[in-house]
């Protein structure tokens, strides 16, 4: 394999997102956890430009990095006082949760397997170094205007229940 | 090769056109291997040259760019703080720094030499990792920004096709710096202003995105060069008089951003009355100091998209009237904003929490929204700017704001004199 700069990128990014994720499963600190968190978020908005899909990278980058880890972190600071692990959690663990939780992983990943074999995209894209095409363009046709307007409708109603639920879980009650 | 390259395709650096005439500026593909190929290896010995390692090359001129931009963007902080201060001074009726260099110029120099050699004092009780990292979180993601600012026709590090989402993307990273300061320094302070400073930042967020949106809808693109390019035509083609709209828009933009970077009326991440100075309470010496560099980075860089997003860019006020490639206007533009910035911090008082969180939530993120359906209205009323669409949008502006000044002095005159205490 010819080894390149885009390689020698590729790779430092593939083992930056591998490593913290490996990490946060690891680290029995939950704040360390969740810092870790952000460092493989943004290893897979790394590897999202490396797929040619910049948009991609940078809602990334916005939505998982900028607002789910801060709303992590909220969470994590203002509910538990004692943010270690404590160490004897594993003898809670019994064999049947182990089992359970096993051929879930199992099967998630030979979901992700089926998913990257069977896309057609990864293989035939022509790698001749010309400038990306902006992506937002075909995604804005594909969302709003061709197959996929109904799921994205959907998504979007499912959203606005889910905000007006919050806001009506934690306003304070009026009475008049 | 690849698309590592294609990420800094069109990379317009070219600067130096009048030093390498020989780089082929239209194919723009990489500056970095085209200026080895034919700027440097013609001019080394034959057996060095027969051996040069052009990939590692043009790694190596990209760090050298990177080096200048984190070598030359400091700078600026320091004529800021000066600036600031004196600024400052003469609002209170004060003279400022005096005693350093003539009227206090060196000031800030003279600070940084202090700074330097303080003592890192790292709380025993917290973090040390986090405490370590945090700093450079923040520092680092201020100074990514300035990637895709184009300073003028010619200087621009990457000219993204995504550009302005990249710059939201990239300072919303900024949160997760000031969350890592003020939880690893383990004090009260520290973590109530970044607690504070985070809801801030992704409240103020959403009225930012939805502002910029206006701006995206007219220019259909999210690249910065396509956005400077539309407002070509000189001062009435600056897309803040473009529409009614964006002309409301251009002051949520402004506003949120003051909010964005902590400053006042919108400073109770580091409101010193209350929490002493927030996030980096714990903080002395250098580390200190580029939480100090990053705020001021970022008071810059938060203009200087404002100008490239409403105000033209490097484009003049008469079309085709930009002055060294448009660097000294796009600079007099954005400066302009930074003191409209200082000159807010120094005149008005601090908000309070929930008027913070209703200014943004029951105020702004309303009207934002309006903004949009006015924009995409406009859009289908007016599909290309014409004289007649511009003369529209001017007149609705002006009678506006006349409008608002008559309303706003008949409530002004409404009120009851303040009564002695």
């Amino acid at each position: 394999m010819e080894f390149t700069l885009k390689t020698f990128i590729f790779y430092g990014f593939a083992l930056m997102t591998v490593s913290s994720a490996l990490l946060v499963v690891t680290v029995r600190n939950i704040v360390h956890a969740a810092f870790s968190l952000m460092v493989t978020l943004f290893g897979i908005a790394g590897l999202y430009v490396f797929l040619q899909a910049d948009f991609l990278a940078a809602t990334q980058v916005i939505v998982y990095v900028g607002g789910i880890l801060v709303l992590i972190l909220f969470g994590v600071m203002m509910t538990s006082g004692r943010l270690e692990m404590p160490s004897q959690v594993k003898s809670h663990i019994e064999r049947g949760q182990l089992l359970l939780g096993g051929a879930v992983a199992l099967a998630l990943f030979m979901l992700l397997l089926t998913v990257i074999a069977n896309t057609p995209a990864w293989k035939n894209r022509i790698d001749d170094g010309t400038a990306l095409p902006p992506t937002t363009e075909r995604i804005g046709e594909l969302i709003l205007n061709g197959p996929f307007l109904l799921p994205f409708e959907v998504v979007s109603v499912l959203l606005l229940v889910a905000l007006i639920g919050a806001a009506l879980i934690s306003r304070k009650e009026v009475r008049d | 090769m690849p698309d590592f390259r294609a990420m800094f395709a069109n990379s317009d650096f070219n600067v130096s056109e009048g030093f390498f005439p020989n780089i082929n500026l239209q194919e723009k593909l990489n500056w970095a291997e085209e200026f080895i190929q034919n700027v440097l290896i013609p001019r080394l010995p034959e057996a060095v040259a027969a051996h040069f390692p052009v990939e590692l090359g043009t790694t190596l001129v990209m760090f050298a760019c990177a080096g200048i931009f984190v070598g030359v963007v400091p700078l600026l902080p320091l004529v800021l703080v000066l600036a600031e201060r004196k600024v400052a001074a003469r609002f209170q009726n004060r003279t400022g720094p005096m005693r350093v260099g003539p009227w206090g110029t060196l000031q800030t120099l003279a600070d940084g030499i202090k700074l330097i050699f303080k003592e890192d004092f790292i709380p025993p009780q917290g973090d040390r990792l986090l405490f370590l990292l945090a700093p450079y979180v923040i520092f680092a993601c201020s100074f990514a920004v300035f990637a895709a600012i184009p300073f003028s026709q010619n200087i621009l590090v990457s000219d993204f096709n995504i550009g302005i989402f990249y710059i939201m993307a990239i300072s919303s990273v900024i949160v997760m710096g000031v969350i890592m300061a003020g939880w690893s320094s383990n004090s009260k302070w520290s973590l109530l202003g970044s607690l504070r400073s985070a809801a801030q930042i992704v409240s103020y967020e959403i009225p930012l995105g939805l502002s910029i949106l206006t701006v995206v809808m007219l220019v259909e693109s999210l690249s910065m060069t396509e956005i400077v390019a539309s407002q070509s035509n000189g001062v009435f083609s600056w897309l803040i008089f473009r529409t009614p709209f964006t002309f409301i828009a251009f002051f949520i933009f402004f506003i949120s951003a003051i909010a964005e970077v902590n400053r006042t009326p919108f400073d109770l991440p580091e409101a010193e009355s209350e929490i002493v100075a927030g996030f980096h309470t714990e903080y002395s010496g250098m580390r200190f100091a580029l939480f100090f560099i990053a705020e001021y980075a970022n008071m810059f860089a938060v203009s200087a998209i404002a100008v490239t997003l409403f105000l033209g860019g490097w484009e003049g006020a008469l079309p085709g009237f930009d002055i060294l490639g448009g660097m000294p206007g796009f600079v007099i533009k954005t400066l302009a904003l930074v003191f409209l910035m200082m000159w807010l911090r120094w005149t008005l008082p601090r908000l309070r929490v929930d008027q913070l969180m209703n200014l943004c939530w029951k105020y702004f993120i309303p009207i934002a929204f309006f903004n949009i359906l006015g924009t995409g209205i406009w859009g289908l009323i007016f599909p290309e700017d014409t004289l007649v669409s511009i003369t529209i949008s001017c007149t609705i502006i002006y009678s506006g704001l006349i409008a608002a000044y008559a309303i706003a002095g008949r409530v002004m005159a409404q009120k009851p004199a303040p009564q002695p205490s």
